[in-house]
């Protein structure tokens, strides 16, 4: 355990760096990233002392050292809107809006599908079971920022205001946008569980458990649920990244302040040093998520240490 | 009640073909200029309602300009992001891929570490990153999308090819002195086509809306140019007083997106019957 364990630290480790050097080159793609690091009205006598003030006269090397050792410690400058920390700034964006609107749609996406998986696999053919299937391929064939538009159109528009379409704060305003971004990874868990459960159904110890005249609810909860479980961990982890990025088109559907809209107000302006920093921090967070999620899946499921060694 | 999967998958395809078909009859069909605006039909309501006008069969937007001819271009955007940017995801991901699990050592090494970092990346993230700083535009958004979807495939080359490079037909085909280049082609590439078929499709669907997502934060395709995306981030600001520019352009994603699935669904369960069933 101890070696699978320091083998996905490493492994972590060095995406960390992949992503540290892909951010330090992205701004140099085009060539002058002082163009870039600056105030856009910016003249070019301005534009060159910003290069000299930046260090980016330096040779590309020395800068790349540099930047290895302040990207990790969070700093990526200042921030051209704002003049301070682009760090903060985003930190300041991600805590508490963004987490509170990923945290509640993950609540949603892994929460509710258990029963309804469940039900799903132990009525095969029935209701529960078709809407499911219908569900999971519509939402996952509309983009979630139309999902969330139409939903708006009907809580807040046709049905006079049920629920608010925009802002921040109270527990109704994370109604929508939580829901909106939950929707499809939600439709999609019902059917995994209920796949997982129709093969788990069929084991031996399934059987053997159910002859010995176990109650039908423990036999599917604490004897075929579990076992089903595992493949389910490893999407709720997928989901979870999946619901950063969602959180990009729904933070702006919604006018929620989070580091999601941040990044995509950032790029109008050309605030590069936040773009930066909200990148690293994205990616960061991604990389948390799997190395969490194999880890927990080493300690479920021992096959795991040996095979798991994907992203 | 179950309908039969290949019925379904008819009904897609015909919903692909349909489409693909109005986009190329765009200009005959549409009934205006998609770009012409008219100040004084400005909002004006679907033929049906009270206000309609059968010149504008879906209404107008808020610079007058006809809502259906609108989805006629936009079709062609949706499309040519869709097919071009997963052709080129996928041409240089077998590339890679084959080449990755032919030769295998540093350079499989090399490429699916790579591979591993681009995925701790949101592909959303990193779209809008490079794009901020490329600038956007059709070309641009093909590129990005393609230059970021290539791991998957080449994932699954590279399996399939690690797996065969040491059958005795791939083996036979050396000892008759056949070149890498020829056995690659002749002999592995046959063998990866049909996941890569599979993967390519879903991928298609995905595509159209990562363009639709980027084109409404305002990064895809600018305006005037009429695309889904930036007709639905055109119309939220107007779902009190024009929810037809809102409802429109996400059934026509819709439709296509779930034309392109059953039609995925359908390909998987026929091509590739190994790859796993996700719904």
């Amino acid at each position: 355990m101890r070696a699978f364990l320091l083998r996905r630290l490493v492994h972590a480790v060095f995406v960390v760096w992949g992503v540290v050097t892909v951010v330090f080159f992205l701004v140099r793609l085009t060539g002058d990233p002082a163009a870039l690091l600056v105030d856009p009205s910016a003249t070019r006598e301005e534009i060159a002392q910003a290069r000299h003030a930046l260090g980016l006269d330096r040779p590309l090397l020395v800068q790349y050292a540099e930047f290895l050792r302040a990207a990790p410690l969070g700093d990526f400058g200042l921030s051209l809107r704002e003049r301070r920390p682009a760090m903060r700034t985003v930190l300041e964006h991600f805590w508490p809006a963004t987490a509170q609107l990923a945290f509640a749609a993950l609540v949603l996406a892994v929460v509710v599908p258990i029963p309804l998986g469940v039900i799903a696999a132990t009525h095969r053919n029935g209701v529960l079971d078709h809407a499911s299937r219908l569900g999971a391929l519509f939402l996952q064939s509309m983009p979630s920022f139309w999902l969330g538009l139409m939903l708006i159109l009907l809580f807040a528009v046709a049905l006079g205001g049920l629920l608010p379409a925009f802002g921040w704060g109270t527990p109704s305003h994370l109604i929508l946008p939580a829901l909106t971004l939950a929707a499809a990874p939600l439709a999609q868990n019902v059917r995994l569980i209920r796949a997982g459960m129709l093969e788990v159904l069929q084991h031996d110890y399934v059987r053997t458990a159910r002859a010995k005249g176990l109650a039908e609810r423990g036999v599917i909860y604490r004897h075929a649920f579990r076992n089903a479980a595992g493949p389910f961990l490893t999407v709720s982890g997928l989901s979870l990244g999946f619901m950063l990025s969602g959180t990009i088109v729904i933070e702006t559907v919604f006018s929620w302040p989070g580091m999601g809209r941040l990044i995509v107000q950032a790029v109008p302006g050309r605030d590069f040093p936040v773009i930066q920093a909200a990148v690293f921090l994205f990616a960061l967070v991604f990389v948390a998520v799997n190395l969490v999620v194999d880890v927990l899946q080493g300690l479920l499921d021992p096959r795991a240490r040996v095979f798991g060694g994907g992203a | 009640m179950r309908v039969p999967r290949d019925r379904v998958a008819l009904v897609g395809l015909a919903v692909i073909v349909i489409s693909a078909a109005l986009a190329t009859l765009a200009p005959a069909l549409a009934p205006a200029d998609p770009a012409r605006n008219d100040l004084l039909a400005r909002l004006t309501p679907p033929a049906w309602m009270a206000g309609g006008s059968w010149a504008h069969p879906l209404g107008t937007d808020t610079l007058g300009r006809d809502v259906v001819s609108r989805l006629l271009y936009g079709a062609r955007v949706s499309l040519i992001v869709g097919f071009s940017a997963v052709v080129l995801a996928g041409v240089l991901g077998v590339l890679l891929g084959l080449v990755s699990g032919y030769y295998g050592g540093r350079l499989d090494d090399a490429l699916m570490r790579l591979g591993d970092v681009q995925l701790a990346f949101p592909a959303l993230v990193l779209a809008i990153a490079v794009l901020a700083v490329v600038g956007s535009g059709l070309g641009n958004v093909v590129l990005v999308l393609g230059v970021t979807g290539w791991v998957t495939y080449a994932r699954i080359a590279r399996g399939e090819t690690l797996s065969l490079r040491h059958r005795e037909f791939v083996e036979g085909a050396r000892a008759l002195g056949a070149r890498d280049a020829e056995i690659l082609w002749r002999h592995v590439l046959p063998n990866v086509l049909p996941s890569i078929t599979v993967v390519a499709t879903f991928s298609v669907a995905r595509t159209i809306i990562a363009e639709a997502s980027l084109s409404f934060l305002g990064l895809g395709i600018p305006p005037p140019a009429p695309s889904w995306g930036a007709m639905l981030d055109e119309g939220r600001n107007y779902l009190t007083t024009g929810w037809w520019l809102a409802l429109f352009p996400g059934l026509a994603i819709l439709a296509v997106v779930l034309g392109i699935n059953v039609v995925g669904d359908w390909l998987r369960d026929t091509l590739d019957p190994r790859l796993e069933r996700g719904l």
